[in-house]
């Protein structure tokens, strides 16, 4: 429809996020030459570069690349499914719920005791959230009442993880919490990579085959529905998909904000504001801006552990406030 | 092309719609009228099988794919979310025949440009146009759809003087050339003139079916809109001047 402008973005995205993710590969307390790196990471063997390529930088920049790429999607999807350029992946709950289950985790122990404890605890809030959404909205539920059971939700799950930091007796483990909710892609190990990868790969097989109908909504549900969208399928399958990309992200880096608001949204005039390109294109853009954010959190402070999700926070609340007013004076 | 059959609606304890019988078959450009509030957009929304309504409607037996190879819809509600080009916003109604091919695709797209004049528009963003060019591009979108019924819910509200006549030319046109065309009407003159039929909703009841001079009467209009009017034969169809309102009356 734009011409070869489409294909020429998306090269370019594509390109953007090979180049940061040699870079996350390149960055860190080491100091080691490029070149080396590189090298110590296909040669195999047990020597201590080739397992800090191994066994640390490889994995944190896979992740970085999938929670991008995750949260990307999620925030394309929703918006295109809200028809709402506001909506965020934390709107339904989700990242709400998964952080409670995780940092039930690591108050009642099950963290420390099994190390697949936190995550699965992230994916079993994410996916309750999702259940009680589908619940409280009800099946023929209109986009409202999904909004104000996702906010519904989000409160709870708050309060909750609130109440658990209130009544933890245990100093370490408020700490842990406070950290881990911070979001976080350091100290990952392939282990994470495994624990997401499924989950993120189901969240994008369930959404991918739904782009066409997220175009259709463009012209509000009834349109959507006589051109043939079956509305209860749809919103099953993107709240779901939605649910395993966004449980699988917060399970292995805790709540990294705002790139699924600030990167459909800067994309959007680039794709011909066509919501069904902009799945594809946010989940590129996304990958790039946790790579590039995780890439400044060691450059900005090596040594002091500067946390992923307070840079996107910081980066991004401005830009959500900015966001407002623009949508106000548009009158939207 | 649409048949329905004790189609009733009710909502909040109170019949919306009761009863409605109806057929309409190829050929046929069917006006739907009526006072605010007498239930034409739900006949619509219902008879597509938009809403949960008791009754039989051929239409909402259909499942979704078939339904949007069948009839396309214009809703009432301008809605357009996106600022996607005019172009792109047309070519949504292609949505409902996933497996055609491009060539199909574009020529429908073309035909549909063409046919609401559009093509001086077509790159430019959709939310950022008039009300009444965002209506030709939806009345458009539907129209790429290519089904055989079409169903549009005030389709020229908003529209100016020779828009609207276009419009309903166009409507008279598919008609003739075979489709359906049902849409919900307020400008009674134009009604008048371009539908070949004629229906009067009050009170959720078909209060009148039939062709424009038996269903525009003085009885019809006073009972059901409570308005008098004068009514002439002129060249190429009736003419229509609403005059003044009735008060007191019973509507």
């Amino acid at each position: 429809m734009t011409g070869p402008r489409y294909p020429l973005l998306m090269a370019a995205l594509s390109t953007l996020v090979a180049a940061l993710f040699l870079a996350s590969l390149l960055t860190g307390p080491a100091g080691i030459g490029p070149g080396e790196s590189l090298a110590a990471l296909f040669r195999g063997g047990d020597d201590l570069l080739a397992l800090v390529m191994r066994e640390l930088r490889l994995p944190r920049a896979i992740l970085g690349l999938l929670v991008g790429a995750a949260l990307g999607m999620a925030g394309a999807v929703l918006q295109g499914f809200l028809r709402n350029p506001l909506a965020e992946p934390g709107l339904i709950g989700t990242s709400a719920s998964a952080a409670l289950g995780a940092v039930l985790a690591i108050q009642t122990g099950l963290s420390a005791a099994f190390p697949l404890g936190l995550p699965l605890a992230a994916l079993a809030g994410a996916a309750l959230s999702v259940l009680l959404v589908l619940m409280l909205a009800g099946p023929r539920g209109g986009t409202l009442a999904l909004i104000l059971a996702g906010i519904a939700i989000s409160a709870l799950a708050g309060a909750a993880t609130s109440l658990v930091l209130n009544l933890s007796p245990n100093p370490f483990a408020i700490n842990e919490i406070v950290f881990w909710i911070m979001g976080s892609l350091a100290d990952r190990s392939m282990l994470h990579v495994w624990i997401a990868a499924p989950f993120m790969g189901l969240g994008f097989v369930l959404i991918w085959p739904m782009r066409r109908a997220l175009n259709a909504l463009t012209l509000g549900e009834d349109a959507a529905a006589s051109s043939g969208v079956h509305l209860g399928r749809l919103r099953l399958m993107l709240v779901a998909g939605i649910a395993a990309l966004i449980g699988g992200a917060t399970a292995v880096a805790g709540t990294v904000g705002f790139v699924g608001l600030v990167v459909p949204h800067v994309l959007r005039r680039a794709v011909g504001a066509s919501p069904a390109r902009l799945v594809p294109a946010a989940a590129l853009g996304g990958a790039a801006v946790v790579l590039a954010a995780d890439i400044a959190v060691r450059l900005i402070a090596p040594g002091r552990d500067l946390k992923l999700g307070v840079l996107t926070a910081l980066v991004g609340a401005p830009f959500f406030l900015h966001l407002i007013l623009k949508t106000r004076r548009e009158g939207l | 092309m649409l048949e329905l059959r004790a189609l009733s609606f009710h909502r909040g304890g109170q019949a919306v719609l009761d009863g409605i019988d109806l057929s309409i078959g190829a050929g046929e450009f069917v006006g739907l009228l009526g006072p605010n509030g007498a239930g034409k957009t739900t006949l619509l929304r219902a008879a597509l099988g938009l809403l949960p309504a008791r009754g039989h409607s051929s239409l909402a037996r259909l499942s979704a794919r078939e339904r949007a190879r069948a009839a396309a819809y214009m809703p009432q509600g301008r809605e357009i979310a996106w600022p996607m080009p005019v172009e792109a916003l047309v070519a949504l109604g292609r949505i409902a025949h996933p497996h055609s091919a491009g060539a199909t695709d574009r020529a429908a797209i073309e035909r549909a440009i063409a046919a609401l004049h559009l093509d001086p528009l077509r790159h430019r963003r959709a939310t950022e146009l008039s009300g009444g060019e965002q209506a030709r591009t939806l009345i458009a979108r539907a129209l790429a759809q290519e089904t055989p019924l079409l169903i549009a819910d005030e389709p020229i509200a908003g529209l100016d003087p020779a828009a609207q006549i276009d419009a309903m030319r166009l409507f008279r046109r598919l008609a003739g050339q075979g489709h359906a065309v049902l849409a919900s009407l307020h400008d009674l003159g134009l009604a008048a003139r371009h539908c070949t039929r004629l229906i009067l909703l009050h009170q959720g009841r078909i209060a009148a079916d039939g062709p424009p001079q038996a269903v525009l009467t003085a009885a019809n209009l006073a009972r059901v809109f409570g308005i008098t009017a004068h009514l002439a034969q002129g060249p190429g169809g009736i003419l229509f001047q609403p005059l003044d309102t009735i008060e007191g009356e019973d509507r």
